[in-house]
């Protein structure tokens, strides 16, 4: 399938060399960095909007290349941004929650060991939430 | 199929996402603590989604999109349904 124009190409070449290069350095920084806060910044972010041009290659090429109009791939890119930051979150909870409970499990990365909250904003561990924090639903 | 351009980019595409595959099974094995084994997971999904990407544009198929958005839907739910458990030790409360 030849028919897209020669600067289409070009185009789409570039967006997935980009693409794949950010996700590549997000994975390295997933190697590379100390610690758990600092890791969680390179997949969370260069991976993922490295897949953004990745996806926006994809629409590029069965656009300009087909005449094809494909929005799927602006779907996955959509809840891809939507949900990155939600599971990095989680993530970042796991870690904290798991310091607290077993210092010598991980290392606390550059700024430390987080202070401990207050009783009543247990927000990440097992015990049910306390009377009147905002993760009490019976309570109210 | 199609131009050399874009040949030699798929080819490049498909080496970077492959080493960086090899990068997160490292952090799986390796990763100190269990946070890190979860988020190595989570980047193996987003580089696998990426490969589908790739290959749905070197076959010209749109078929391949549905796989990706399904991966990319399961590995969130997958995500936080590990990192719930471990917080609460239970998912769906």
């Amino acid at each position: 399938m030849s028919g897209a124009a020669p600067w289409a190409e070009w185009l789409v070449s570039a967006l997935i060399v980009l693409g794949a290069a950010f996700a590549l350095i997000g994975s390295w920084g997933l190697v590379r960095l100390p610690s758990l806060m600092e890791r969680l910044h390179g997949p969370t972010k260069a991976t993922t909007l490295g897949l953004g041009a990745l996806l926006i290659a994809s629409i590029a090429w069965f656009q300009l290349g087909k005449g094809m109009w494909t929005t799927h791939e602006l779907l996955v890119s959509l809840f891809l941004f939507v949900t990155a930051p939600i599971s990095a979150n989680m993530i970042a909870k796991v870690h904290l929650h798991r310091l607290r409970h077993a210092p010598d499990a991980a290392e606390p990365g550059p700024a430390g060991t987080p202070a401990a909250p207050s009783e009543a904003a247990d927000w990440a561990t097992h015990e049910a939430p306390h009377l009147g924090t905002p993760g009490d639903f019976e309570g109210d | 199929m199609s131009g050399a351009v874009i040949t030699a980019a798929l080819a490049f595409g498909f080496a970077a996402l492959g080493l960086a595959l090899v990068m997160n099974l490292w952090r799986l094995f390796r990763g100190p603590g269990l946070a890190d084994r979860i988020l190595a997971l989570d980047t193996m999904v987003i580089n696998v989604i990426g490969l589908i990407v790739l290959a749905g544009i070197a076959h010209g198929s749109g078929t391949a999109f549905e796989a990706a958005l399904l991966l990319a839907m399961v590995g969130f739910v997958g995500t936080v349904a590990y990192a719930k458990f471990l917080l609460r030790g239970d998912i769906i409360e």
